[in-house]
């Protein structure tokens, strides 16, 4: 973990600072940017694990550059198990512009929801595969429009999320004032559906939603959908299944199933989209 | 951590009070960096209606790449993908069907012969490789169509949806397509 703090801590951290500070400096050396070359640390060092992380990039201050393919080359005895790990190494030790979205790094806020080596998956929960012969590849979310580097543009993906009605709407208080009470059996249908974090990882593995974002909900809103359809307490299920009830909304869903094989909490948003047209047809 | 904290608290010793803390955190943190790759931007903020919101994030988006898809995702979930080929055997086979269909009706007034007849006797004159050929085209999509779409049938009754089963079931059907239509290309 040492390896992960940034430079200016460890200066801190160290009881005589002035001292430390002049010796920080040719740490620094090795952050100088240049872009386009693969950068390594501790290369002079026999024996390391090394493995290559290739990254997405592109800056929104140089609108006209395409998006290119950007190399890091990290140890992976002093970096940590994790893609997000080895991310934050690469951002503190050798190259501060590399921008990506992270915040809880234990796989509950959703925010470093990224494609790595082909499937969507959170940079948190994806282990670093250990072979070092094989590149690691990072690209943001496929098909969303790129504000940054690895950070997609979600806006439509929580407009729709809004869109949805994603909160209880009854009208008849509680029979005793109080909490509206469900049963265990009613509340277990909801497990499985609760959990979803909206990182967004299944609504941008489906080829479909990448073709028909417009009008489509895709699987996370449609789990979300779900999850209110089944709520024991909800009283607006018809005007619910109503909503969904048009050609683009729910039934754009050709049961590829990438949203099932990709979800990185282990939930089933095939199955929720599959139980939703069960509802409307029978 | 326990380093950084010590960190702190020597420096709000440093600093003198609790007060002029942050403040002297924030002077300190500039000095101890002296980064020259830092990215610096001129930040301010402005009230703005949902309309003008959706103005500027258009704008945005023309500039905006889209982040690459078909391209880089997992093959096998994208080219090999089994919902996809149900639909590209199913489209090829309609057409096929609404082809020959309008070609047998016009075959009268054009003077072709597209009696199954004729059409034997001409694909029995074929050499080998192009009849074994052209019966495996056109075997294996129908197995496929035909064993996928059972699969699909079992999707609609929302069963089968565990991750072991869609993706051994995947690589199953490719399989079984193969072998079924082989068989149908030599054997029948």
């Amino acid at each position: 973990m040492a390896a992960l703090r940034s430079t200016p801590f460890r200066v801190l951290g160290s009881a005589r600072p002035s001292l430390r500070l002049a010796a920080a400096a040719p740490v620094r050396g090795f952050a100088q940017l240049a872009d386009g070359a693969t950068k390594s640390l501790h290369a002079s060092e026999g024996n390391e694990r090394l493995k290559t992380f290739q990254i997405y990039r592109w800056n929104p201050d140089q609108p006209t550059e395409k998006p290119r393919m950007q190399s890091y080359t990290l140890d992976l005895d002093k970096t940590g198990p994790m893609v997000l790990d080895a991310l934050i190494r690469i951002k503190n030790e050798l190259d501060p512009t590399v921008t990506f979205r992270r915040s809880c790094r234990e796989g509950i806020c959703g925010s470093c929801a990224m494609n790595i080596n082909g499937t969507n998956t959170l940079a948190c929960l994806c282990r670093i595969p250990t072979e070092t012969n094989a590149d690691l590849k990072i690209y943001p979310l496929p098909h969303t429009y790129v504000v940054k580097d690895l950070v997609p543009d979600l806006t439509q993906f929580y407009k729709q999320y809004k869109s949805i009605k994603p909160y209880l709407q009854r009208d008849t208080p509680s029979p005793d004032g109080k909490e509206y009470r469900q049963s265990k059996a009613d509340r277990k249908k909801l497990d499985g559906l609760y959990e979803c974090i909206l990182c967004a990882c299944c609504s941008t593995s489906c080829p479909s939603y990448w073709w028909n974002s417009e009008e489509y909900l895709g699987p996370a809103i449609l789990l979300q959908s779900y999850r209110w359809l089944v709520d024991s307490r909800d009283e607006r299920h018809e005007q619910r299944k109503d909503a969904l009830n048009n050609s683009m909304s729910l039934y754009r869903c050709h049961t590829i199933l990438n949203c099932t094989r990709t979800c990185p909490k282990g939930l089933n948003p095939g199955l929720a989209i599959a139980e939703i047209k069960k509802e409307m047809s029978f | 951590m326990i380093a950084q904290r010590a960190g702190t608290t020597a420096l709000r010793r440093a600093a003198g009070g609790p007060n002029t803390f942050f403040t002297a955190n924030v002077a300190r943190l500039g000095l101890a960096s002296p980064m020259s790759t830092t990215q610096t931007r001129l930040v301010a903020t402005q009230k703005l209606t949902p309309t003008d919101g959706d103005a500027i994030l258009a704008q945005q988006r023309l500039r905006r790449p889209v982040s690459p898809h078909l391209e880089i995702y997992d093959k096998m979930q994208t080219y090999f993908g089994g919902s996809a080929w149900q639909r590209i055997t199913g489209a090829g086979f309609s057409g096929a069907l609404y082809v020959f269909g309008a070609s047998y009706l016009a075959a009268p007034l054009l003077g072709w012969h597209l009696e199954s007849a004729s059409l034997a006797a001409a694909f029995g004159a074929l050499p080998f490789a192009v009849k074994a050929g052209a019966k495996f085209v056109l075997a294996w999509p129908f197995v496929f169509h035909a064993i996928n779409g059972v699969r699909h049938l079992t999707y609609d009754f929302a069963v089968g949806f565990q991750r072991r089963t869609i993706v051994q079931g995947g690589w199953y059907i490719w399989g079984a397509s193969i072998v079924g239509g082989l068989y149908l290309a030599f054997f029948v």
